[in-house]
């Protein structure tokens, strides 16, 4: 049944796989080939090495398979001699294979203990507690009244070490920021341990990474790092208790909140809201995103959320609000003063 | 092409004890798969125990009267098994008869032991994770050995009622072999629900 | 003739005179009428012959096939796109939940199985697999399970933790009603199917094979399977034992996962990876196999380095049980630790690298022929090396922490898994479609399928890499634009149709030809192994005289005039039990005619598995049912076989 020839099909099988892996991954805003602290950059760099070395084994396995399909055949290709050798090419392709697994493997290993803990004794420590579908980020102090949570976005000082303790409330979740570090996973009843380190100043967008639940896809966080002084400020600022309404809507707004279903769930600092099963919301007007990274901060989103919830995270636990629309108003521009 | 007659096999018999034969191959993958999942379980007694300080965490230990019972009744028995398979080996269906039906009334005492066993516990299987695998390493074990006495029950009708052909006798020798692993498993099982939080 | 208690008979090794046509025609008659598959409705229900319950199985988990497909389908529609709203957040986990099940544990692991069910005993020179009503019994297991987890899905009751559902996710706390129990219990349907089968793969290659098929002269695929058979019955008690407590954990209050009182929920990846790693080489090594079947016979060889083959099969069964701390890398194990497992995940890849160098080194010696069968062959090394390098990447744990839960891993994972096991199943059916319907399929619609797959899968799963590297995580119902992933998975989405195209041209294929395609013969593809020696589709009773093997390749080993054995009645169900190492002849064994019961007990035994999931009292009620209808499966017949069994019972002083 040799109908056809057989060599064009055979080059064009292997010339498709050839170019398809020439298109190489590049970066992106949550990209690891985009690293933005010591230990992604030691990450991306064992990546390339590896991704490198892989690429050259592919093309030439491919090619010795396709030279093996379309070489002429010979008499002598039966014989006891040929069967030798080849034995002895195929023992010397898996002696190469095992010294490029060993290589890969002690690289790996190195860079690996790198990347364990930070080098620099100068660290900030923060504890990261997952939720389903948020994060809470606490800085502790030395007293227990200066302790600052907050929600969905970690500031870290630019060229610090940060170690994270990482535990969750509820499933598994991982806590990942691609530009920063690999993953570390958030699990029940332990806590895990890492660290991330920015060395230049920026917004980092990370996103959990194990499967939790019905908004998996919608529990982000942004890391924002600033220099140590704007960091300290940062800190300073988010220790104070919720900024006092000053128009009438505003104050309007807080005595709505106080008395509706809000304070079941949200704390307030600095109010009678103290609840700890959703975000902390002290200092929600000057958050860069809301629900989770899902949405840009501003009054229009945080309108959409508050409005209704399921709308935009089907299966979150925040009810709609099922306020007037004039308290619904007030409560909004409330919330956009705790800045 | 015409085929060629090269080996006669009509004089070979029709069946073979052990592992000559079929059915050996059946039963001890079956027993490789449920000891699997015995040292599996038992990994996992070790795993929990490891997580914490206290063993039982704020429980008494389970009572060893009953269980020790069980465990020289059952490891008696196998005299009368290892009689039960001899016998079967020679195609003696008087000595088979006999001791199958001991052997069944063995195994009904040791269900019976079995249940008070569970009474003496002193852990129900929700009060915590020591109790849920103390509960399940037990009743694995209660299983197989429920399922077995049922098994030989069946078995030992059959060697009365009928028909008894010579792979019957076959079936006696299997049988006895997976009572041997009922029983050998027992012994880890036993040592470690009634004496690993005495000893560790 | 005397059969005595095993050390009286030897078989007798004598040259005859070639039997002669009308002897040969009587003996087919009988033998017809002896292994007669039975007709009827009930009949139906009845049927213990391996071929057909073989064909039923690959049938039913190409059903699955197709179900993962549209769901993947649905998947990849509503993913096209960012801020899509196709499927919502609840219905799209269950479909990913979905897909994943449907296609490991009821397309993936049973369709291996089916293929060993049908080939083993053709292969090894049978007449059919060892203990047949279990392998019936097996088969309808497969099928309740899978029909309940389908039932479950349309009530909008679909498991939807993930395929491998962890805990506390899957758990009591976290997922109410029954979605996350019809997960667990499916495990326990495809779990008990799946080792059954395995028990009858170990007893038929041991026991059952044909005389002079020594160890070192057993087919490459059937050793494939016999391994893959092993890691079966040693890896399911895992994935049994946790699913169960999951079950128990959520019906009865234990608390194996629950870290609040004494559990662990990293107990379950534990349980379930040990289980889990060597699922994946469960569904890749019997390809192995077909792949050695395909290149031996379409390069007109026998496979370059058997021995090496041989033992990288088993080195692979082995290694495998050692690696799967590497799906954990992220749980903040010890260090030290994870390295061993760095190693063990690197390692593996050598004795898979040996596969690949000895069939290169075969192509580059034989003469090969580019027909669909080794097309498939082609696309698979050009795939599953890709994908087993990515797997060598996973390998490394810095990595990893990065890659891990992206589509980088989907991309892997469906490289090594559609490239390393389904290419070769592919190219499988068409090699052995001649042989299990007597047609052969269409070469030209074999090409074009062939590249319809094979364009279509890479275009839908190589840009996942770059997604993975982009930061897009695994099992997201949706992603934002801003994120900048919507393009690649546009592209990813059109490759599906083309995979969807080619899954449909296959199934047409297969459907027109078998109405209507070519007569096939005995051997259309003048193949190495002993199915090719029987018609096709072979006869009820597989080989008119069981044959003896005089080399490693049974067919082109074999002489002018075939020797065979003689002396196995036709008139009873027999079949010739050798030994383990050299396939010696040591008895005749009579296997058991087809029953109703291993239906019967399979129905009680789904009941029981459906029950347990609302009600603990479904184990008591179920536990007289049960018995009558294991009763009902072994009990004897009622009339002494004067043709099989001794009659009588011996006398004591009769000593073997």
């Amino acid at each position: 049944m040799r109908g056809r020839s057989t060599r064009p099909h055979a080059a064009c099988v292997w010339l498709s796989q050839f170019l398809m892996v020439l298109t190489v991954g590049c970066a992106g805003n949550q990209s690891m080939f985009n690293p933005q602290g010591p230990a992604a950059r030691r990450i991306a760099d064992l990546g390339l090495l590896m991704i490198a070395i892989c690429l050259v084994v592919y093309l030439v396995v491919i090619a010795v398979a396709a030279w093996s399909l379309l070489r002429q055949r010979q008499a002598s290709d039966d014989s006891a001699q040929t069967t030798a050798r080849l034995g002895a090419i195929v023992a010397g392709a898996v002696a190469v294979t095992a010294a490029i697994l060993v290589t890969l493997t002690a690289v790996s290993a190195a860079a690996g203990r790198g990347l364990t803990s930070p080098t620099s004794q100068d660290t900030v420590t923060v504890d990261v507690i997952g939720h389903q579908w948020w994060w809470a980020f606490q800085y502790r102090s030395d007293k227990p009244q200066d302790f600052v949570t907050t929600p969905n976005e970690l500031h870290v000082p630019v060229g610090v070490p940060v170690i994270l303790r990482a535990q969750s409330r509820d499933v598994i979740h991982s806590f990942w920021v691609p530009n920063l570090q690999g993953k570390r996973d958030l699990i029940p009843g332990q806590i895990t341990t890492t660290w991330i380190q920015a060395d230049r100043a920026g917004v980092y967008r990370g996103q959990c990474a194990e499967f939790c639940g019905h908004q998996h896809a919608k529990m982000a966080f942004v890391v924002v790092a600033e220099p140590m002084d704007a960091f300290q400020q940062w800190l300073q600022r988010q220790r104070q208790p919720a900024a006092e309404p000053t128009g009438d809507q505003e104050r309007h707004g807080r005595d709505v909140f106080l008395q509706s279903t809000c304070v079941t769930c949200h704390t307030i600092r600095g109010t009678d809201a103290g609840a700890r099963v959703g975000p902390e919301l002290t200092h929600v007007g000057s958050r860069q995103t809301i629900a989770a990274g899902t949405l840009p901060n501003s009054v229009e989103h945080l309108r959409m959320w508050v409005a209704n919830p399921p709308s935009i995270k089907p299966g979150t636990r925040m009810p709609p609000h099922g306020l007037s629309p004039e308290d619904f108003e007030a409560v909004v521009s409330y919330l956009r003063s705790l800045e | 092409m015409s085929s060629r007659p090269v080996i006669d096999v009509s004089p070979l018999p029709k069946f073979a004890f052990g592992h000559k034969g079929l059915i050996w191959w059946g039963t001890t993958g079956f027993m490789v798969i449920e000891g699997s999942m015995f040292v599996m379980a038992l990994i996992v007694y070790f795993y929990l125990r490891l997580k914490v300080d206290q063993w039982p965490p704020s429980l008494p230990n389970p009572d060893i009267g009953f269980a020790t019972a069980n465990l020289l009744l059952i490891l008696a028995s196998c005299l009368p098994n290892a009689f039960a398979k001899k016998a079967a080996e020679r195609f003696d269906l008087g000595k088979v008869r006999l001791w199958l039906v001991v052997l069944s009334l063995i195994g009904v005492v040791a269900l019976v032991l079995r249940a008070f066993e569970y009474t003496q516990l002193n852990c129900r299987w929700d009060d915590n994770a020591y109790g849920s695998i103390v509960w399940l390493l037990l009743s694995l074990h209660t299983v197989h050995v429920a399922t077995d006495v049922v098994d030989g029950a069946v078995l030992t009708a059959l060697m009365f009622i009928g028909p008894v052909t010579d792979r019957r006798f076959v079936d006696v020798s299997e049988n006895s072999l997976y009572w041997y692993f009922i029983v050998a498993w027992w012994i880890p099982i036993y040592l470690t629900i009634y004496f690993a939080p005495r000893w560790l | 003739m005397e059969s005595g208690s095993g050390q009286s008979g030897a078989p007798v090794e004598r040259v005859e005179p070639y039997p002669d046509a009308a002897a040969e025609a009587r003996l087919r008659r009988q033998l017809e009428e002896t292994w007669h598959v039975p007709a009827g409705f009930l009949g139906w229900f009845a049927v213990t012959d391996h071929r057909t319950i073989g064909r039923r199985y690959i049938a039913t988990a190409f059903v699955f096939f197709l179900i993962g497909g549209v769901l993947a389908a649905l998947m990849r529609i509503q993913l096209a796109v960012p801020d899509n709203h196709f499927l919502g957040p609840d219905l799209y986990n269950q479909v990913f939940t979905m897909h994943g099940t449907v296609m490991m544990f009821l397309f993936a692991v049973p369709v291996m199985e089916a293929m060993a069910v049908y080939l083993v005993p053709l292969m090894v020179g049978t007449r059919n697999i060892a203990f047949p009503r279990l392998n019936t019994f097996s088969y309808f297991v497969y099928l309740f399970g899978g029909i309940m987890v389908i039932v479950a899905m349309l009530v909008n009751s679909a498991p939807d933790a993930g395929w491998f559902a962890y805990v506390p996710l899957s758990g009591p706390d976290y997922t109410p009603g029954k979605r996350a129990d019809f997960w667990a219990q499916l495990i326990t349907f495809t779990e008990v199917a799946a080792l059954a089968v395995a028990v009858e793969i170990v007893a038929t290659v041991f026991k059952m094979r044909a005389p002079g098929m020594s160890l070192n002269r057993i087919p490459l695929f059937v050793w494939s399977m016999l391994v893959t058979a092993f890691m079966i019955i040693f890896a399911m008690p895992a994935v049994v034992l946790g699913s169960t407590f999951l079950l128990l954990d959520r019906l009865v209050g234990t608390h194996f996962y629950n870290p609040a009182e004494g559990g662990d929920a990293l107990l379950w990846q534990h349980l379930f990876w040990f289980f889990g790693h060597p699922e994946v080489y469960i569904i890749f090594v019997p390809a192995l196999g077909m792949v050695s079947a395909i290149v031996a016979t379409f390069t007109q060889r026998p496979i370059f380095g058997y021995r090496a083959m041989v033992l990288s099969l088993v080195a692979t069964g082995f290694i495998g049980f050692g690696l799967w701390v590497h799906h954990m890398f992220a749980t903040g194990l010890p260090q030290l630790g994870l390295t061993y497992f760095t190693a063990a995940s690197m390692i593996i890849s050598i004795p898979s690298g040996v596969q690949i160098f000895c069939w290169i080194a075969s192509i580059w010696r034989g003469h090969p022929r580019l027909a669909t069968p080794m097309l498939f062959v082609l696309g698979f090394i050009a795939i599953f090396v890709l994908g087993g390098l990515s797997g060598v990447t996973l390998a490394s744990v810095p990595f990893d922490l990065q890659v891990h839960d992206t589509y980088y891993v989907v991309a892997h994972f469906h490289y090594v898994l559609l490239g390393g096991a389904v290419f070769p199943l592919i190219g499988a059916l068409y090699f052995w479609f001649p042989k299990i319907t007597g047609r052969m399929m269409s070469e030209r619609l074999g090409v074009l399928n062939f590249w319809t797959l094979f364009i279509g899968f890479n275009v839908t799963f190589f840009p996942m890499h770059i997604l993975g590297f982009q930061g897009m995580p695994r099992r997201v119902y949706t992603y934002p634009a801003e994120m900048g992933w919507g393009p690649l998975n546009l592209v990813a989405t059109a490759g599906a149709v083309l995979l969807i195209a080619g899954g449909a041209l296959f199934v047409f294929n297969a459907v027109r030809s078998y109405v209507a395609g070519t007569i096939a013969g005995d051997d259309p593809w003048h193949g190495e192994t002993l199915e090719w020696a029987t018609a096709s589709p072979p006869p009820v009773y597989n080989f008119l005289h069981i044959p003896v093997i005089e080399g490693r390749h049974a067919m082109w080993d074999r002489s002018l005039a075939p020797p065979v054995v003689t002396g196995l009645r036709s008139d009873c169900r027999e079949v010739l039990i050798t030994d383990v190492m050299g396939a010696e002849p040591v008895h005749a064994y009579e296997l058991p005619e087809p029953s109703i019961w291993p239906f019967l007990c399979s129905i009680v035994t789904s009941a029981f598995f459906v029950g347990s999931i609302f009600t603990p009292w479904a184990l008591p009620v179920s536990i007289l049912p049960l018995t009558v209808t294991l009763i009902g499966w072994f009990w004897p017949k009622p009339h002494p076989n004067l043709r099989g069994d001794q009659p009588l019972v011996r006398p004591v002083e009769a000593e073997g």
